[in-house]
């Protein structure tokens, strides 16, 4: 392995401006969706009294979790001393920081009183896994950037492998305390289970891994700086490895489910009768985001092609808004069972009259602002690429393969 | 207010003007709200424990005399349907605390009518959940949300075993004295906490219903009418499964 040089990303200042004007457009209309939200109250919003978190939650805990998986990259160079992944790192680093901040963001302006956030900053209820997460996200930014500068900076490097392994406990604590959001909720049928935390444990090294992927590839191809196959192909199989762990868990979860006849029907809605949530699992979670990818990325000849290891990247990010979709806002639409052995024939507040889910049909200002958090955190990784000594100059297969026999 | 006590009005004009007085040399737009939050008599402690037995059997199908009592006490209809909202959706996002459910037993096919609202549990997930404390229990029960502190995170609603939380989805521009609100907070049935403060010991809901299927009242006071009628009368929790000592409890489900 020879030895790698950092760079500011180079490329042409017309195409890096280009680049965020584009960005910064979209965050400014997803900014103005807020106001919009925000000015009228969310009866703009597709959300009601029915299902209270829409699609910002979903994009907001897709990116929280795709941020803590974003960073592993990183650890395996820093925790588990593995070269290979060293030049990786600081890419790693910086989009974590970045996709967490657009999580976040789409987070707060969803609230109903944005403008309070410094009270849920200063008023803490310490039983509440909410509190603890605000806590635990502020604590990721400042340990990963503390941790991208002894990467970065010579004279930080002795601090490297403390704040290294600082961030990859942390980053577990994270995701365990994201996932408990819905683990801790003991009211609905799709909640209440002990294996969300380690599920989006699971879920997020490969939502975060594949981000990496795509980052990796376009910013390195927009700059010209080569990025060889063994790069690829060591991400793409660790990539295969997460799909299916992720699948392994999803399966659990059902069968555990299903074992019980109390969760029967909560399963005949996701698995049967759900129309979108049904089609959002088998298509979007099962098939996009769990099949399609596990074969491409372990056929002989896609899985060779970085084409399809690219597609395969996208389907896993689909495949995980999907998965997302389906617990938060399929969780919300099958009615709670707060009276066993009867049917509700009759409410003045919905409660699925005859077992009828909970409609919701998503408005585009929602759409707008989960895509503005998006924008948001490309963002701060390209200025962030752009200011700093991040991208390696090449990852050729001889520059980066500790085994190539150059 | 609705206060019966004489000194009680006097003590609060005082502090009127008193706010009034100081408000004149602080900056514009700041105004103190300290008459309106003056605290009452005492604290609230735990000797109290306010809830309520609900006699289903009584309840009648059709009659929503305990919804209209609430939303007129609470101001819940105090504003139209926001302009170019979609009339179903909005029906939806639209607040109510207390509604009324109409069950079908799935072997017997008997019927049973009941209202249902906040069960002011002992140990309520949507005070757990909060991050900022503002969704708590009062030391006599009564579980409510501080809206000064509310975020409008929702989180106490996904919380909810009883789905009995309503988050205000637009502006509210006839705001009750008895029962402030706004958009972007949450807010659900607080007994009428209102005249609880006042020294009044009933409920709107009660006092409407026509069958006097609601007995509400101190359930640490063996003697209180709501005590006698859970000794006397089977009831049950809504999921009491989750054994959240709720404080409404329910016979003839």
């Amino acid at each position: 392995m020879k030895k790698i040089f950092y760079k500011e990303w180079d490329i042409a200042s017309q195409t890096y401006w280009m680049i965020l004007a584009v960005l910064a457009v979209i965050s400014a209309i997803a900014g103005f969706a807020v106001l919009h939200m925000e000015h009228n109250g969310h009866w703009v919003t597709g959300m009601s009294n029915q299902i209270v978190w829409g699609t910002p939650h979903v994009f907001a805990v897709f990116l929280i979790v795709a941020a803590s998986g974003a960073l592993n990259v990183a650890s395996i160079a820093s925790v588990f001393n593995k070269k290979a992944y060293k030049p990786l790192a600081p890419l790693s680093a910086l989009l974590a920081v970045a996709l967490l901040i657009g999580g976040l963001l789409i987070l707060v302006l969803d609230l109903g009183r944005p403008e309070r956030l410094i009270v849920a900053m200063t008023t803490y209820n310490f039983k509440s896994i909410f509190a603890w997460n605000i806590i635990l996200y502020n604590g990721f930014i400042a340990i990963v950037a503390f941790y991208l500068w002894t990467i970065l900076d010579r004279k930080m490097n002795r601090f490297y492998k403390a704040a290294g392994v600082a961030a990859f406990l942390w980053r577990l604590i994270l995701t365990t305390g994201t996932g408990s959001i819905f683990g801790f909720l003991v009211a609905r049928q799709g909640y209440d289970a002990a294996i969300m935390a380690p599920w989006f444990i699971i879920m997020s090294f490969g939502f975060g891994l594949a981000i990496y992927m795509l980052v990796l590839s376009d910013f390195f191809r927009l700059s010209g700086r080569p990025l060889g196959d063994s790069v690829m192909f060591r991400l793409k199989n660790l990539l295969g490895v997460f799909v299916a762990a992720s699948l392994l868990f999803a399966l659990m979860y059902h069968l555990t489910n299903l074992y019980g006849t109390e969760n029967h029907a909560y399963e005949a809605f996701i698995l049967r009768d759900g129309g979108v949530y049904t089609a959002a699992f088998w298509i979007g979670q099962i098939l996009i985001g769990g099949l399609l990818p596990l074969a491409i990325v372990f056929h002989p000849s896609l899985g060779k092609s970085r084409a399809w290891i690219y597609a395969a990247a996208i389907m896993v990010i689909i495949g995980g808004l999907a998965t997302i979709y389906v617990i938060i806002i399929g969780g919300q639409a099958f009615p709670m069972t707060m009276f066993p052995g009867k049917t509700v024939i009759a409410s003045g507040f919905y409660d699925g009259i005859n077992g009828l889910a909970s409609t919701y049909s998503p408005s585009l200002a929602e759409a707008l602002l989960g895509i503005g958090g998006i924008a948001v955190a490309l963002l701060i990784t390209a200025i962030g690429v752009r200011m700093l000594k991040i991208l390696p100059m090449s990852l050729a297969d001889e520059v980066a393969d500790p085994h190539s026999a150059s | 207010m609705k206060t019966t006590d004489q000194t009680d009005h006097k003590r609060r004009d005082f502090l009127k003007t008193g706010v009034a007085a100081s408000a004149v040399t602080l900056a514009p737009g700041i105004v103190m709200h300290t008459a309106e939050a003056a605290p009452r008599d005492k604290a609230v402690d735990s000797s109290v424990r306010w809830g309520m037995l609900i006699d289903s059997s009584k309840c009648a199908s059709g009659c929503d005399s305990c919804v209209q009592a609430c939303n007129d006490e609470n101001g819940l209809e105090a504003y139209s349907m926001p302009e170019g909202a979609d009339p179903e959706k909005w029906d939806q996002q639209r607040p109510k605390w207390i509604r009324s459910v109409t069950l079908k037993d799935n072997l017997s096919g008997r019927i049973s009518n009941l209202p249902l609202m906040c069960q002011h549990c002992e140990n309520p997930p949507c005070a757990d959940v909060c991050p900022t404390g503002a969704s708590f229990r009062r030391a006599d029960g009564v579980v409510m949300v501080d809206r000064h502190i509310c975020i409008g995170c929702r989180y106490c609603m996904m919380a909810c075993p009883y789905k009995a939380r309503s988050f205000i989805h637009e502006n509210v521009d006839i705001k009750p004295e008895l029962a402030p609100r706004g958009k972007g907070c949450v807010e659900s049935c607080n007994f009428c906490v209102h005249r609880l403060d006042d020294g009044q010991t009933t409920t709107a809901c009660q006092d409407a219903c026509p069958e006097n299927a609601i007995i509400f009242g101190d359930l640490n006071d063996p003697n209180s009418e709501v005590s006698k009628a859970l000794a006397e009368y089977p009831s049950v929790q809504i999921r009491a499964d989750l054994r959240l000592n709720t404080g409404v409890r329910y016979s003839g489900i």
